[in-house]
């Protein structure tokens, strides 16, 4: 096992996650929502606003607003803030800099939230202005958005490692059970692997089921240290580890791996845990196909053994490899950055043992990983961090 | 492979005529070094001149080395295609209402791998030759084609949108008196245009060549004065809404400069013709070729204006006419700018002095009225926005780059 | 003479008695020009452009600009037109004596010969023959040549061929004849041009505008309605705009014309 370097977390903690509940379009703003989110995360952990004195913001319909505007905008003095556009990276970003922040007391209580809206136009004007790559030199190209790109990405990993929609579809199909157990998932209905096979095409290979559906929401969570916790009162989790990298692999001509391969041995021995020691695994899933790249980069299986390891493994919540726990992004909708942090935030939850009705039984070690921004043909950024509840 | 286009049906008059709509528009500064290249049908990629790398999409700086010296150099066409998708329910108005629309990943054999628009032959894992284009935003795009001729080529349905090709398409040659007005009539028949639109001005006035004009099938002469408001307006008034191609053949040319003609009323000429002509013309014909930019397979497409090269750069010897043309020139971009939202693209020729009666006493080479013909047909097949048809017109072209001051100072001999 | 002749006049203009009869083509820009070599400056064409029309441009009234070379449509040419008249006094439309704008007519009738041959020539023995049935042409009487040309379409009207235009007119010895021996004012033609088609090849060339402009005389061209005039008895409308140094211009020309 690789031998970590780096410093140890040793006292961060996470605590409070916070989950306003999603809807499908929202007149209401991205600082609405953002709003809210700090509201809640004031109240779960039974302090005032003023008691943060550090926060990080991820939104892509915040307008011209950034962090910075958003301390004036709802009151809050903070000696530390950031702002993070990784997209579906930012939350593993920002527990990695909230972790290092408050480990050298250049803050307290980081509270690290992501919220966007969802009008009816916001999800078009997001893909027209993603990023200058984007717009350069994939826009215009059919506009498909995010669908035709990793339909690219899909269609060539398929075809390079003999995956087929049936294999890919097991993970949506799961989730959709998971998300059934969650009162605030948007997919309601139960989704059959027949259904998911016979569905309506987006973008080749990319089916209606493998699509996130774009909502409005946001999710958030705490960033302390230990001592702040205990003098809080709040239950919290331990930070054992976490990577991160941008702009991996820019030789391969297609993207058959994430950033994760680079760093997956760093991963698993700062955490000083093995991937079978997981309890849970919560997926950056804006795609299954991705989801299936991760089991392999994570080091769950080999490369191309993605499809043989979820014909072999249950991903349903009582099953051998609990995987996105709440549904997901694919079936609990995708709010902007927030879907960043939607399987690190149920996964602080699962390992605080407050999951609910999607509560894994005695779930302690979680893993949450991020994936994000397609600024030309591949995802650049990615992310994992490895959670400890109390009980461990 | 691909299946011939049929000739469109008389419209439905019942039926409300679809708006054109445009494919996303924004672009980076740097990226229109490929709008510059599509425009002249040139493939262009960066090069770093540090250290030799292709790049892409448009970059500020080099990705192996940094340099910011990225020049824009013609680039090897070879690609394979790695990866092909089809966008089924894009976001934007124009390409829902065009999808299925297939886009497919390519690594150049030079280095780069560029998002394209796919050809329909196009296979996945087969080699591709690339071009960059002009879509109906105007901007440039890669587009993707077969190694090999195939059948049908350039009725791809997806290549169509890039081009204005003539086939099944109607066309209006502005003035049909001269030599080159009737070689375009014949170039734009022959590449299948359905009907060729001939204006002939003062129609009282026999010329030369009327009767290879007069009772040919598909050819309609129309009495078209361009320089006169009135006539422009009555012809478009006739048959504005089926012109899908207007090829400006105004030509007024008249020795001289300014000191040694006197007065204005050459000047005037010359102006009233060409200039106040083509304004005629867009005022009578645009709004409608406008508006019907996504009429079917006969949509409006293009407009052609013929220039002097010497619109670039003033040749003292044709010193007013050269000014008409430059105003002619200068008046083509906001033409360009305005019929943009109809997707109908302008492109202009610029050529040196043609084999014509008023050049009569300029040496050799000049340009054969055919060979503009021709080029308009070419370039209209391959969507194109500038031509430089000829030697003069080129070496004009290269030296305007190389050094104005000098071209300046050597066309005044 | 009294002023109650005068009102006599109008008021038969008024009930009719006396016809008026319009010699005008409309000034339009289709209207054909005179054809010349191209390198010669050429005459400007009539240009019609709107200014407003109840519009935008001008909401409650509609003008026009127009431009045109002083020899369009029908026109009047002036003796500073032509060499053999431009160191005459009072030669050009602003300032020729306004008394010559109206004179009597005589109407030569030469429609059948024009029918049968586009290159007809008006000579002296025709005008002879006309003046035995109709008396001896006055002095500072108008001569105007009728051919019917007027009713043609207008490429027959020009009659363009690859040696130039093939369109009636008078001959030299009949204009100068026209001139020195019967004092006319001016002389008119339904063609483009009082001279004929091919009168640049006549010696001297152009005999028309050469002796009418030498000797201070007018000529009026592109005329229709001719076949609608008595031979004798007509009195001719023919003022030119009043244009600086004008060599002449577009203008309404009118007959009266006696109806008993």
């Amino acid at each position: 096992m690789t031998i970590s370097l780096r410093r140890p977390y040793d006292d961060v903690v996470i605590a409070a996650p916070v989950t306003i509940p999603y809807v499908r379009y929202s007149i209401e703003s991205a600082q609405w929502w953002i709003g809210r989110a700090l509201s809640a995360l004031v109240a779960q952990a039974g302090i005032k606003a003023s008691d943060i004195d550090g926060l990080c913001v991820s939104s892509f319909t915040m307008g011209t607003d950034s962090g910075i505007g958003l301390t004036q905008h709802f009151g809050i003095c903070v000696r530390w803030l950031d702002t993070i556009p990784l997209g579906g990276a930012s939350a593993i970003a920002a527990l990695r800099k909230a972790a290092r922040a408050v480990q050298a007391r250049d803050a307290d209580i980081v509270a690290c939230v992501a919220g966007d809206t969802n009008h009816v136009d916001s999800f078009r004007l997001t893909l027209e202005n993603f990023s200058r790559f984007n717009q350069d030199a994939v826009y215009p190209y059919g506009a498909g958005g995010a669908n035709a790109s990793f339909a690219l990405i899909a269609r060539n990993y398929m075809r390079t490692f003999g995956v087929t929609r049936e294999d890919v579809g097991r993970i949506a199909v799961a989730q959709r059970a998971n998300a059934l157990r969650n009162p605030h998932a948007l997919m309601k209905a139960p989704l059959t692997m027949e259904q998911y096979l016979s569905a309506r095409p987006i973008s080749d290979p990319i089916h209606l089921f493998d699509c996130v559906m774009p909502c409005a929401g946001a999710e958030a969570f705490l960033v302390m240290r230990d001592e702040t916790a205990a003098s809080l009162g709040l239950s919290a989790a331990r930070l054992l580890s976490t990577i991160e990298r941008h702009n991996a692999f820019a030789d391969d001509p297609m993207q058959v791996r994430g950033g994760w391969a680079m760093d997956v041995g760093e991963l698993y021995a700062m955490a000083g845990v093995k991937p079978e020691d997981l309890d849970i695994v919560q997926t950056y899933d804006d795609y299954p196909v991705i989801t299936m790249m991760q089991f392999e980069d994570l080091g769950f299986c080999n490369k191309g053994e993605g499809a043989e390891f979820v014909r072999q493994h249950d991903l349903t919540i009582d099953g051998d490899f609990p995987h996105n726990t709440s549904g997901g992004q694919l079936s609990v909708g995708q709010a902007g950055a927030a879907g960043a942090y939607l399987g690190l935030v149920e996964g602080l939850r699962q390992v605080l043992g407050i999951a609910g009705p999607t509560q894994v039984r005695n779930a302690s070690l979680a893993l949450a990983s991020g994936f994000g921004m397609i600024n030309y043909d591949r995802g650049l950024a990615s992310g994992a961090a490895i959670l400890a509840g109390p009980s461990r | 492979m691909i299946e011939p286009i049929k000739p469109s049906r008389r419209k439905n008059p019942l039926l409300r005529t679809r708006l054109p709509a445009s494919p996303p528009r924004p672009r980076s500064r740097m990226s229109h070094g490929f709008t510059r290249a599509a425009a002249e049908g040139r493939f262009m990629l960066q090069r770093c001149e540090a250290c030799g790398a292709f790049a892409y999409p448009a970059r500020e700086a080099c990705p192996s080395c940094l340099s910011a010296g990225l020049a824009f150099v013609d680039a090897p066409r070879r690609g394979v295609l790695l990866a092909e998708t089809t966008a089924r329910v894009p976001s934007d108005v124009y390409f829902r209402e065009r999808a299925p629309w297939r886009i497919g990943l390519i690594k150049m054999d030079c280095g780069p791998t560029i998002v394209a628009h796919l050809h329909a032959d196009c296979a996945e894992g087969a080699a591709v030759r690339m071009s960059l284009q002009l879509d109906k935003s105007g901007q440039a795009v890669a587009f993707a084609h077969p190694e090999a001729e195939t059948p049908n080529m350039a009725d791809d349905r997806q290549w169509r949108e890039m081009t204005a090709d003539p086939k099944f398409r109607r066309a209006l040659v502005t003035n049909g008196r001269s030599v080159i007005g009737q070689e375009a009539v014949a170039a734009l028949k022959a590449a299948g245009a359905k009907t060729v639109f001939v204006g002939i001005a003062e129609p009282w006035r026999p010329f030369a060549g009327e009767e290879r004009l007069r009772g040919q099938d598909g050819i309609e002469i129309v009495t078209l004065d361009a320089a006169d408001e009135k006539s422009a307006t009555d012809v478009a008034a006739d048959i504005g809404g089926k012109v899908d191609i207007l090829v400006n053949t105004t030509e007024y040319v008249r020795p001289g400069g300014l000191l040694d003609r006197r007065g204005t009323s050459i000047a005037r000429d010359e102006i009233d013709q060409a200039y106040l002509g083509f304004i005629n013309l867009a005022q009578a014909f645009g709004p409608a070729m406008r508006t019907r930019g996504a009429d079917g397979i006969n949509s409006s497409a293009a407009w052609v204006n013929i220039l002097s090269v010497y619109a670039l750069a003033n040749w003292p010897a044709f010193g007013a006419y050269s000014a008409s043309q430059a105003a002619c020139l200068s008046l083509s971009h906001c033409l360009r700018a305005e019929l943009r939202p109809g997707g109908v693209r302008v492109m202009n020729l610029f050529t040196g002095p043609a084999d014509t009666e008023w050049f009569q006493t300029v040496p050799p080479p000049k340009v054969a009225p055919r060979v503009i013909a021709q080029a308009i047909v070419s370039g209209l097949r391959n969507g194109l926005e500038e031509m430089y048809v000829g030697d003069v017109a080129e070496e004009i072209r290269q030296r305007l780059a190389a050094n104005p001051k000098a071209l300046e100072r050597e066309l005044d001999r | 003479m009294q002023s109650k002749g005068l009102l006599e006049l109008a008021s038969a203009i008024s009930s009719g008695a006396v016809r008026v009869v319009d010699l005008t083509f409309t000034l339009s820009p289709d209207f054909p020009v005179i054809v010349l070599p191209p390198e010669f400056g050429q005459a400007a064409p009539v240009r019609i452009q709107e200014i407003s029309r109840y519009d935008g441009r001008g909401p409650a009234w509609y003008w026009n600009n127009v431009t045109f070379g002083e020899h369009t449509g029908t026109h009047f040419d002036a003796p500073i037109h032509w060499f053999t008249g431009k160191n005459l006094p009072n030669n050009a439309v602003d300032t020729m004596p306004a008394k010559d704008m109206i004179a009597p007519a005589c109407v030569i009738d030469c429609s059948v010969q024009a029918a049968q041959d586009p290159d007809f020539l008006l000579t002296v023995p025709i005008v002879e023959a006309w003046e035995a049935r109709h008396g001896r042409i006055p002095q500072r009487n108008w001569v105007l040549l009728r051919t019917d040309w007027s009713k043609k379409g207008w490429r027959d009207y020009s009659n363009l061929g690859d040696d130039g235009a093939h369109t009636p007119g008078p001959n030299p010895a009949v204009m100068k004849w026209l001139v020195e021996e019967r004092g006319v004012i001016g002389f008119g033609t339904e063609t483009i041009g009082t001279d004929a088609g091919q009168a640049g090849h006549f010696e001297p060339p152009y005999p028309a505008h050469h002796f009418l402009h030498g000797a201070g005389r007018y000529g009026l061209q592109c005329l229709c309605n001719l076949d609608q005039l008595p031979a004798t008895g007509v009195v001719i409308v023919a003022s030119p705009l009043k244009i600086q140094n004008g060599s002449g211009s577009p203008l309404r020309v009118i007959a009266l014309v006696s109806s008993t």
